[in-house]
């Protein structure tokens, strides 16, 4: 498959070519194959999926079924214990670290806490990528982060601190330094966490509207059933007892159609109604 | 019908047969937490008891008050009775009881979830805490290695961090140590000279505790007493901070972003000890110098000038170089065990606090080594 190069500057300074994602080209992301161990102890085996372009795909399961683990392994920060994450045509978990660092600007990633850098301000935060990867003037810069913190509501907000701000906020901050260089894939982990309904409602639209207006595929970790709903249109579900993925699927479908037992309980909170469910966010 | 009463110290609780093959257990009386439990090995022995009964119930008409400690016992006897798969009934409970004894065991015990004391002897100890040792200094060497390389990227500009990030480690680390390192030293050099003064005073040779001091001082003890100070004070921040931001998925951020972290964040941190601790070093030996002239003039009366110009006499431009170069190896050692322990760092905020004092133990173990390595180098090269 033909690639289309873009160059970037990469840690030495020096603009090097990597491999975007076409639209007739392969799935920008496929698991194969993956297994995830802490030393002998296999926390999940046999994970395969595909994310198509401008997926919305959740990564859904109970508390300590290793999703934000399978998020880490997806971005190399976990090697696998077996299995591939490929990138288009690229295989990211073969990769030399220079090709792996190329290939990670082509990521935005809204970590659980935000994980905004407590020392700088949010325009120094959302900068700081911009700085490093390309020749933009230190004026340039400010601009472009003003307009990427204005894209998430916080317009004005550009000289505080982290600290000065709420969870809600720092969460929009991070994510407007995720997309700061203009990814093509963005990972979300656990958005919703410790926001409150109006917020987490607030976040979703925001994701649906990166989705629509920047065409970027994204990458969603989340167990919040509102948001899984509202914003999914793939997903997997991770089970910790079995230790592998049980279901793979639109989540409407899965919650329509899908006749496992563990997936039904999840998505109809325990045996809620999920008619109910399905209507309110359907 | 046969009863058998067993007095308790928690409520009442006595045995009977309604007929050969049922149990039935017989709860009277308050049962609270405060005064005791009961142990269920009282229902064990009735179960063996022959004949052995083939179900179980329950009487608690004369149940009064109860709390969590009658729940405790019958949670007991419920594992009693799923063991031996015996059919028990419940009903005879009050709802409450009932209700929160399903409750706890409406999620199953999770396999493996339990775990087993582990029973290991002296001699495995004694290999893991070897293996464990060997391993944290090899992490320790790996580190230092990547730093080196850092270094060297950083010396051929390729290296990458803020500058505003160096010079406010610079400030922390050096002007604003200042402080206890003032209070330390000074008082490192009152007490080296009380300790000499105490034996030269015999021989009337007093006036070489100017030489004592100036010499310690000059070779190892500001180099040393510094490194100490700095492995307590900036070591465990350097922990603490990296050891947070891992916590907090700042350096997750980072490294997703294509940002080394050795080089945005351990480098400044590095750079900042190895330049400022040298500088506090001279700063520690003067100060040394003058608690020592300060003891000989209040103590051996002895007068500053004189002090001054024995102590000149004394030491040489080697001494103070060589103190020099210790120290800054002595900056890298801290800045690196502070920054290694804060990345080792787990995921709580207890495992934060865990990294700081692992920072200053290994930072203050490696300097005390490299103290002694030194010695014994500089004295095979006869410095």
């Amino acid at each position: 498959m033909a690639a289309t190069p873009a160059s970037i500057k990469s840690s030495d300074g020096k603009r090097v070519s990597v491999t975007k994602f076409p639209k007739d080209g392969p799935p920008p992301i496929t698991v194969k194959n993956l297994t995830m161990a802490y030393g002998t102890f296999v926390l999940m085996k046999d994970i395969n999926f595909t994310v198509n372009h401008g997926d919305i795909f959740i990564i859904m399961g109970g508390s300590g079924s290793g999703k934000s683990t399978l998020l880490r392994h997806m971005l190399g920060l976990i090697e696998p214990a077996n299995g591939e994450v490929w990138y288009g045509d690229f295989n990211f978990t073969r990769a030399e670290p220079l090709q792996r660092e190329a290939m990670l600007r082509h990521f935005g990633v809204l970590y659980q806490s935000g994980a905004l850098w407590s020392s700088m301000t949010l325009a120094e935060n959302v900068g700081l990528p911009l700085g490093e990867f390309t020749d933009l003037s230190p004026l340039e810069i400010r601009e472009v982060a003003a307009l990427k913190l204005a894209l998430v509501g916080l317009k004005g907000f550009e000289g505080y601190y982290p600290s000065q701000i709420s969870g809600g906020m720092q969460k929009r901050a991070g994510l407007a330094r995720a997309i700061a260089l203009d990814p093509e894939i963005l990972f979300f982990d656990e958005p919703s966490a410790g926001l409150d309904p109006i917020s987490s409602r607030l976040l979703d639209d925001l994701i649906l509207e990166l989705r629509d207006n920047l065409g970027a595929t994204i990458v969603v970790v989340t167990h919040e059933l509102a948001s899984i709903f509202a914003i999914g249109n793939n997903s997997i579900f991770l089970d910790a007892e079995s230790r592998t993925m049980i279901a793979h699927g639109d989540p409407k479908d899965l919650l329509a159609h899908c006749t496992d037992h563990r997936v039904q309980t999840f998505l109809t909170r325990g045996g809620e109604d999920a008619e109910k469910s399905a209507r309110n966010h359907g | 019908m046969q009863a058998l009463k067993q007095s308790q110290p928690s409520g009442e609780l006595s045995f009977a047969r309604s007929d050969n093959s049922t149990l039935v257990v017989r709860l009277a009386g308050d049962w609270h937490l405060r005064h005791g439990l009961p142990e269920p090995d009282l229902v064990l022995k009735q179960l063996d008891a022959a004949p052995k009964p083939a179900r179980l119930t329950f009487d608690a008409a004369a149940l009064g008050d109860w709390d969590s400690g009658l729940l405790t016992f019958l949670m007991g006897v419920s594992e009693i009775c799923h063991k031996r798969k015996l059919p028990a009934d419940w009903s005879p409970l009050p709802e409450g009881v009932r209700g929160l004894i399903q409750l706890a065991e409406a999620v199953p015990e999770k396999t493996g979830a339990r775990h087993e004391a582990a029973h290991t002897s002296f001699i495995e100890e004694l290999g893991q805490a070897t293996i464990l040792y060997a391993r944290g200094l090899d992490e320790f060497l790996r580190f230092l290695g990547e730093v080196a390389i850092a270094f060297a990227m950083l010396c051929v500009g390729k290296a990458r961090f803020r500058k505003v990030d160096l010079m406010v480690v610079i400030q922390d680390c050096g002007a604003s140590a200042f402080g206890i390192v003032t209070l330390v030293t000074f008082l490192v050099g009152v007490i080296l000279a009380f300790m000499g003064a105490v034996q030269l005073q015999q021989f009337g040779a007093a006036i070489y505790v100017a030489d004592l001091v100036g010499i310690a001082m000059s070779r190892d003890m500001g180099a040393m007493m510094t490194a100490i100070i700095m492995a307590g004070r900036t070591g465990a921040a350097f922990a603490a901070q990296l050891g947070s931001m891992k916590v907090t998925q700042e350096i997750d951020a980072l490294t997703t972003m294509g940002i080394s972290p050795l080089e945005f964040l351990v480098l400044p941190r590095v750079l900042a000890l190895f330049l400022m601790i040298p500088l506090l070093c001279v700063y520690a030996d003067c100060l040394g110098v003058a608690g020592g002239a300060f003891v000989g003039a209040t103590m051996l009366h002895i007068s500053i000038g004189t002090y001054i110009r024995e102590t000149a006499n004394a030491i040489t431009l080697t001494d103070i170089l060589g103190g020099l170069f210790k120290a800054a190896v002595y900056g890298i050692i801290i800045a690196v065990a502070g920054c290694l322990r804060g990345f080792q760092c787990g995921n709580s905020s207890s495992a934060v606090g865990d990294a700081a004092t692992a920072a200053v133990v290994s930072g203050i173990v490696y300097v005390i080594v490299a103290c002694g390595m030194f010695a014994f180098i500089f004295n095979v090269l006869g410095i």
